[in-house]
């Protein structure tokens, strides 16, 4: 019988394993047992050395998770500890939890509190989309006067909102 | 700032105050859960970073004027029985009390608001107070974390809410909860319905630790599942309106207790008088229990009802870190037993007997008090 590992030595050592309800059986000669570790029992796992052995190692490098640019979290950690790690982890994951919010409130959109500053800001930016808006109809109707008002009017909450808020 | 012994000495305000039904519903809590913007959560930063986060937070959070001469403290500088001290008194979670490097709690001195750093999230607040005050216990937290929030840039999100470390506290962050006894329920074992109809509507209902904890002492917590999606008014209302009709089933079962089981009832509160009165070694367990049914005898005029305070205090005292720091050092299991045995017997040696009272005379006021139809 010949090595499971290189395919080229007679095989020696016969290892069996129960994974996950499983036997799993791997044959390998002296020198890939040492390589695997597998003269250290307590050390050794035949699933990893299974997962070793075929293509997947290859599979898992090259695909990419989702992973948060700011702390690192992926998709899989997410699933492992049902938790996000960070705030910015939302805008990433966010998508697929849409279905998970669902089952578990009452609905997916928040509709209390807002922190003031939040609330200011979000005011600015409404109120410069209104301003765009007729900022535009005014170019088209020629009325520059009023067009010439309306950039000043931009110009101002624009620096507003460029400007830090809230205490430190 | 208030020293750790002062703390001890103070029972918090909601283990003695009463409230609206302070007969039956113990204390109100809301908690919010918070999070500072772009850093990662406690549970996946590393120690640097919950440090720094722990530095740039609990000045901010000493300085509020509610936490003025309160009590502050990094959880690396308590001892493990400080912890479980504040862990009993509702103060801070066991999730809490495990946490070490980077962690840090801030009471205020009359223990009505607590702030724990860096639990599960960056910020979690609570406010307690005692009986039914659910609205009154989040306009104290609100303002605390409406004054936050001009110091710390919160995670917010115009979606989501506030962006909390797990997906379950999304939106408003709030849990509200309130603490009910419920002997009657569970002695006309009718407890198990309530608790299937609570579960129905959404709402959780845990032991007196919360989380996965034993029903002990006949407390019961009933508190909100979902935060997203309602605002916080209208899930406090909701928690308020079913609070009150489990105040209702309770008293109804105490009604029919008196009418229809009133030997039963007579039995459970002697013994508990005597075992409480007379035993040399008690678990917490049991002297939990035998306490709650002193607490309705209480209620029901089997004791004055000024004993109620009293009952109330003991509920905590006899609790293993508040047992271990009143004899000032570590006690092992068999002798925590004999030290609450002791304790209970002192502190319940003014009750009277409950068999010097008169069936029919204890009828008439206890049945008053409960609107019930008298047939004498
Ligand atoms: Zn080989
Ligand atoms: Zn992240």
């Amino acid at each position: 019988m010949l090595c499971d590992a290189c395919k080229k030595e007679n095989a020696t050592v016969y290892l069996t394993q129960i994974v996950e309800g499983k036997m799993q059986k791997v044959n390998l000669c002296e020198a890939c047992a040492s390589e695997k570790g597998v003269d250290d029992p307590t050390g050794f796992a035949l699933a990893d050395l299974l997962l070793g052995l075929g293509s997947q190692e290859q599979v898992k490098k090259t695909s990419v998770e989702p992973t948060c640019d700011l702390c690192g979290f992926t998709q899989t950690d997410f699933k492992k500890t049902g938790r996000l790690g960070c705030s910015s982890c939302y805008s990433i994951f966010g998508e697929g939890l849409d279905s998970l919010l669902k089952a578990m409130h009452k609905g997916t959109r928040h509709v209390g509190k807002v922190p003031e500053s939040y609330a200011e800001t979000k005011n600015i930016q409404d109120q410069l989309e209104n301003l765009q808006e007729e900022l535009s109809s005014a170019v088209t109707n020629e009325q520059y006067e009023e067009a010439a008002r309306l950039r000043d009017e931009i110009k101002n909450l624009e620096t507003r909102l460029s400007e830090p808020q809230g205490g430190h | 700032m208030m020293k750790f012994s002062t703390l001890m000495r103070k029972p918090a305000d909601w283990m003695q105050g009463a409230g609206p039904h302070s007969d039956i519903v113990v204390s109100s809590r809301i908690r919010l859960a918070r999070n500072v913007r772009q850093i990662p959560f406690p549970g996946w930063a590393t120690k640097d970073v919950r440090n720094g986060v722990l530095e740039q937070l609990k000045p901010e959070m000493e300085g509020l004027p509610e936490m003025k001469d309160g009590f502050s403290s990094e959880l690396e500088k308590l001892s493990s029985i400080e912890k479980q001290v504040l862990v009993e008194r509702h103060l801070i979670s066991r999730e809490h009390a495990a946490k070490s490097g980077g962690s840090a709690a801030v009471i205020n001195r009359k223990q009505t608001i607590s702030i724990m750093i860096n639990e599960e999230d960056h910020v979690r607040m609570q406010a307690i107070r005692p009986g039914l005050q659910l609205n009154a216990t989040y306009e104290l937290i609100d303002n605390v974390d409406s004054e936050l929030e001009e110091q710390v840039g919160y995670a917010f999100d115009g979606r989501l809410g506030y962006l909390t470390a797990c997906p379950t506290n999304l939106g408003t962050g709030l849990r509200a909860s309130a603490m009910l006894h419920l002997p009657a329920l569970v002695l006309s074992e009718q407890i198990n319905q309530v608790i299937q109809a609570v579960h129905k509507i959404g709402f959780a209902v845990r032991g007196l630790y919360g989380e996965g904890t034993e029903a002990l002492a006949n407390l019961f917590q009933v508190s909100n599942q979902t935060t997203l999606g309602d605002k916080e008014v209208e899930i406090i209302a909701r928690l308020e309106k079913i609070v009150q009709q489990i105040i209702q089933h309770e008293h109804n079962a105490r009604v029919k207790l008196l009418e229809e089981s009133r030997t039963m009832l007579n039995d459970q509160i002697g013994r508990a008088f005597a075992v409480l009165r007379y035993s040399h070694i008690i678990s917490s367990k049991e002297a939990l229990n035998l306490i709650s049914l002193i607490r309705l005898g209480c209620d029901l005029n089997y004791y004055p009802e000024e004993f109620r305070a009293v009952v109330d205090l003991l509920l905590m005292e006899i609790q293993p870190a508040h047992l271990q720091i009143e004899a000032k050092k570590k006690l092992s299991p068999e002798e925590r037993d004999v030290l609450r045995a002791e304790m209970t017997r002192r502190k319940l040696k003014m009750l009277p007997e409950p068999d010097n009272v008169d069936n029919s005379a204890a009828s008439g006021p206890a049945s008053d008090q409960l609107n019930h139809p008298d047939d004498e």
